[in-house]
């Protein structure tokens, strides 16, 4: 049996992996990084639009604080998030983009100066400051009051990845690549390690280490049409739900992106929109301001995914054989704007489409593109359940989306939470020797041995691929952006059927070494589980909340759902997860539940809402001197590492 | 999507060689797939798998032309096989094989990402700078002219797909050859003001044969950058700071 010991084991090279390994490197322990693939084609490359940090350079985000982008955060959230988290979060993303900014990302800067841009369908001009001339600038995303999005052109994810990786590579952290972790490691409630199955000679590996980190990505794969990789498949988060006692949290909470091409649901980015691009439907009406006459097209993305879905429903969608879409019309951002700024998405428009986006419109659809939930962690990182085993980036709910993220808010999580996390996995390692029985890794590694022996063993059995498929249909169609009881009810009946019948799966290719069919019969059985940690999520919430969209419950419920959902997966035998929710307490929170603004305001209050407002009231005309540092510590203190809890400075205000 | 890509019946033909498997032999072998309108080499390759040879080996993640996984010679032109649209072959044969070059894993999967690092390695592909770790990041950052920001961003945009190593002649008679993608990271990290290496640095990691000097510019690199690199003109750039030094 093959042994690899380290102190700090990182599953997943993505920006998140990779900024965890260089804290715990740095503070001096010995970090490994294991990955699918080689780090820089981690999915985090294809984020295009940006990250958010209140930096407020340019003109346009003038005013903007880590209390503003607090704010739009929570209300984004549809405030199912941890408050706490969010507040650790805003502080430390302009610490986090200006460290990038060190490392060598390209960031976009300000030119004093008038420039061009378009607002609302119309070219007005703005003027940049001499005083911010060279900062790094923003530009506009969906449900932000300030121009809030940090970027370089429409490559942000590939500049910060690479950035961070060559990093990594400058610290002599080693990559192990195309290696994948298919069960967790633990004795008891303490996390060990993991099983890793080579991907080249189909070797079993057990890495032994202090303190583990997942930070595996997404599970976008879970449907048949998403933006998401095709490694984004979510076997990290499912082997930690598979220890049955590392709880997953909010798995019905799944995002749709507004604007995916059709059909193969490649993404386009928000910033097209951001810097005035419109969505128009078969007649070449601009529908949006007819739904939102506020933020239009810069409504939060569960917003405007479903009203495009609403419209289509109406029958002003554009027929194709792919079935109806949208336009995203860029056209008047002009085709100088494009080729600097969004030039991916000229690429993606070019090849995929053989249209020039400067003069056609682009065909879009509402496509799955995020998964809020995940391994549910503390503030800290860790494991709510397992000791020793941590998660940062989009694998993990330690929650600051609640139930709809904010774009560019993601890979500006994976860094600040790389940067956070990192600091208690190598507070971890410094608190913690390995011990532990030999005996325990060698049952680990034999347990998974003979999963394979007995799938490759397998003479007749259940088709790998036709599950898969029947999976990712179900949940497209039962566990999408609109959902009903009905439905819902369906899905988890029929992803419980194919659960069973994976539990029968046959092979064709018999190699023990390289063999995708092999891989797909590792996996499916688990997304199943964490696809059935979606619908049954979905089923039993019954409101609507963020992008969980109920039509048979369209209010959000603060009285009954105020809650975030914990989901185990006792044993291995069990065919439905075992759901259990706890509450958001509204008397902690820094902002209690309110409108956030978009359609009707049906919500459904919770008592203690009115209470915590007016103690907030009374608390603020109690510290009439008080600054705006002072109040927030007042109302909610949160715990953030030494290092990372100074005032960030800005232009024309310095450290106010 | 014109008329005439349905109904069509492409003809794949394929190498096919897994190193793992002992007396394994490489072969071409050829594969019909029924077109679809908008197909990719992504697409047509997965329904291959799925349909005709479980075993077939190939890299993709993005499939969007950005994570440079998925490049293989294609009809001999190393290329994304993710963004390659099959009507783009009025024949309808498609010849696939692993770029060469690199270690083969097996079939069209090679091992990009062990050259990749090496190559970093050895450029020592990150800024340095003895104050970086000094930086206050309460601070405001430090200035940057935009344009020289939008400069190294431009060839920042390289994926690392190695395209240009499988069509560089240079590379395939020495094996220690940096190579385009190479030259790209020393003159991307030679343009960034934060980088603070001098040209005597630069000059040691590309003043050889091995460097820029052993480069024939008969620019099979530029031809086939997925991204569009401008290879010619960093080559040229780098080969006349090089010069300067000796
Ligand atoms: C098309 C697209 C555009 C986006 N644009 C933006 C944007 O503009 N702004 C924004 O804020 N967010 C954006 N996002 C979201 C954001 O990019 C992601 O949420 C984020 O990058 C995820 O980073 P990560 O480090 O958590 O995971 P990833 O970057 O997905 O990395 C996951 C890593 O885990 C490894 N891995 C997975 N499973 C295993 C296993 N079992 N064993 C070993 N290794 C494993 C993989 O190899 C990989 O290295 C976008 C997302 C998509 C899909
Ligand atoms: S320079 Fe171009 S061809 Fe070479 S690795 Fe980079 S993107 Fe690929
Ligand atoms: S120009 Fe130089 S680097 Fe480019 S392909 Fe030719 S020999 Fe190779
Ligand atoms: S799969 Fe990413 S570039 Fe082709």
């Amino acid at each position: 049996m093959k042994i690899i010991y380290t102190d700090s084991l990182i599953i997943g090279g993505g920006l998140a992996g990779l900024r965890v390994a260089i804290a715990a490197r740095k503070r001096g322990y010995e970090s490994i990084i294991l990955s699918l693939i080689p780090a820089k084609r981690s999915h985090s490359a294809a984020a295009q639009g940006g990250m958010q940090a209140s930096l407020a350079a340019s003109v346009k985000s003038r005013g903007d604080n880590e209390d503003i982008h607090f704010a739009d955060t929570v209300k984004g959230s549809d405030w199912g998030c941890d408050q706490k988290v969010v507040r650790m979060f805003a502080h430390t993303a302009p610490k986090a983009i200006r460290e990038l900014a060190t490392w060598g990302v390209p960031w976009s800067r300000v030119r004093a100066g008038d420039r061009e841009v378009v607002i609302n369908a119309e070219r007005v001009t703005i003027t940049e400051g001499e005083d911010a001339h060279g900062l790094i600038t923003s530009r506009d995303f969906g449900g932000t009051k300030k121009w809030r999005t940090c970027y370089t052109a429409d490559g942000t994810g590939h500049t910060m990845l690479y950035a961070m990786d060559n990093k990594a590579i400058e610290l002599d952290i080693p990559v192990h690549e195309r290696k994948e972790a298919i069960a967790l490691i633990h004795e008891g409630n303490r996390c060990l390690g993991a099983v890793v199955r080579d991907l080249i000679n189909g070797e079993l590996i057990a890495y032994v280490a202090r303190a583990t980190t997942m930070a595996t990505g997404g599970y976008g794969r879970l449907y048949s049409v998403t933006t998401n990789a095709v490694i984004s498949e979510g076997i990290g988060t499912a082997i930690a739900l598979e220890t049955g006692i590392a709880p997953l949290s909010n798995m019905e909470a799944i995002q749709f992106h507004p604007t995916a091409i059709v059909p193969v649901g490649i993404l386009t980015t928000e910033g097209c929109r951001g810097d005035g691009g419109l969505l128009k439907d078969v007649d070449g009406h601009r529908f949006m301001p007819d739904y939102e006459p506020g933020k239009k097209e810069l409504a939060s993305r569960d917003v405007v995914s479903r009203r495009m879905t609403e419209h289509i429903r109406k029958g002003k969608g554009v027929p194709s054989r792919y079935g109806d879409h949208l336009w995203l019309d860029i056209t008047l951002l002009g085709k100088a704007h494009i080729d600097k700024n969004l030039r991916e998405v000229k690429e993606i428009c070019e090849y995929f489409l053989g249209i020039d986006p400067s003069k056609d419109f682009i065909p879009v659809r509402p496509t799955q593109h995020y998964s809020m939930g995940g391994i549910r962690t503390k503030p800290t990182g860790e494991s709510i359940g397992l000791h020793g085993l941590f998660a940062a980036g989009e694998a993990s709910c330690w929650d600051m989306h609640g139930f709809n993220r904010l774009g560019g808010n993601s890979v500006a999580e994976t860094v600040v939470a790389g940067m956070i996390v990192g600091e208690y996995v190598a507070d971890y390692c410094e608190a913690n020797s390995l011990d532990f029985k030999t005996s325990t890794i060698e049952s680990f590694v034999n347990r998974e041995r003979k999963k394979i022996d007995d799938l490759i063993a397998r003479s007749s059995g259940e088709e790998v691929y036709e599950l898969k498929k029947s999976m990712q249909a179900i949940m497209m169609e039962k566990v999408g952006i609109f959902r009903n009881g009905d439905g819902l009810a369906q899905a988890v009946e029929e992803l419980q059927a194919l659960l069973k019948r994976s539990r029968n799966i046959a092979i064709q290719n018999k190699v023990r070494s390289s063999n995708p069919e092999l891989v797909e019969a590792i996996r499916v059985p688990k997304m199943l589980k964490l696809a059935l940690c979606a619908a049954v999520g979905a089923r039993d919430r019954t409101e609507s909340r963020g992008a969980h969209s109920r039509e048979d419950f369209p209010a959000r419920n603060d009285r009954e759902w105020l809650k975030r959902t914990l989901s185990t997966w006792k044993d291995e035998a069990d065919e439905l997860p075992t759901q259990e929710y706890v509450d958001l307490d509204i008397m902690e929170m820094e902002m209690p539940p309110g409108s956030r603004g978009y359609g009707n305001d049906e919500t459904i209050h919770h008592a203690d809402t009115a209470v915590r407002e007016k103690q907030i009231e009374e608390l603020k005309k109690s510290m009439p001197n008080a600054d705006r540092h002072e109040m927030q510590e007042a109302i909610m203190p949160y715990v953030l590492p030494e290092k990372y809890r100074g005032k960030n400075e800005r232009v024309g205000v310095g450290y106010e | 999507m014109s008329n005439d890509e349905q109904g069509r019946t492409l003809k794949f033909h394929i190498l096919k060689y897994d190193p793992q498997l002992e007396g394994d032999e490489p072969r071409m072998v050829t594969f019909e797939v029924d077109e679809a309108p908008g197909m990719t080499i992504f697409i047509a390759l997965n329904e291959i798998r799925e349909k005709h040879d479980r075993s077939l080996q190939f890299d993709f993640v993005c499939r969007a032309g950005i994570c440079g996984s998925c490049g293989m010679l294609i009809n001999g032109k190393p290329d994304l096989a993710c963004r390659t649209l099959t009507s783009r072959f009025p024949r309808g044969e498609i010849t696939l094989l692993p770029l060469p070059a690199f270690e083969l894993i097996g079939d069209l999967s090679v091992n990009t990402g062990e050259f990749m690092r090496s190559m970093s390695e050895r450029v020592e592909g990150w800024i340095h700078d003895q104050e970086q770790e000094s930086v206050d990041l309460t601070r405001i950052e430090e200035r940057m002219d935009p344009d020289l920001a939008d400069e190294i961003y431009e060839l920042d945009r390289c994926i690392e797909c190695g395209c240009c190593i499988s069509a560089c002649a240079t590379k395939r008679m020495r094996d220690d050859f940096l190579g385009a993608v190479g030259f790209i990271k020393v003159a991307r990290f030679a343009l960034d003001t934060r980088d603070k290496r001098t040209d005597e640095d630069w000059y040691e990691i590309i003043g050889n044969d091995d460097g820029v000097f052993g480069c024939m510019t008969l620019l099979g690199c530029e031809d086939n950058c997925p991204k569009d690199l401008p290879h010619q003109h960093k080559i040229a750039y780098l080969r006349r700071r090089m010069v300067k030094v000796t």
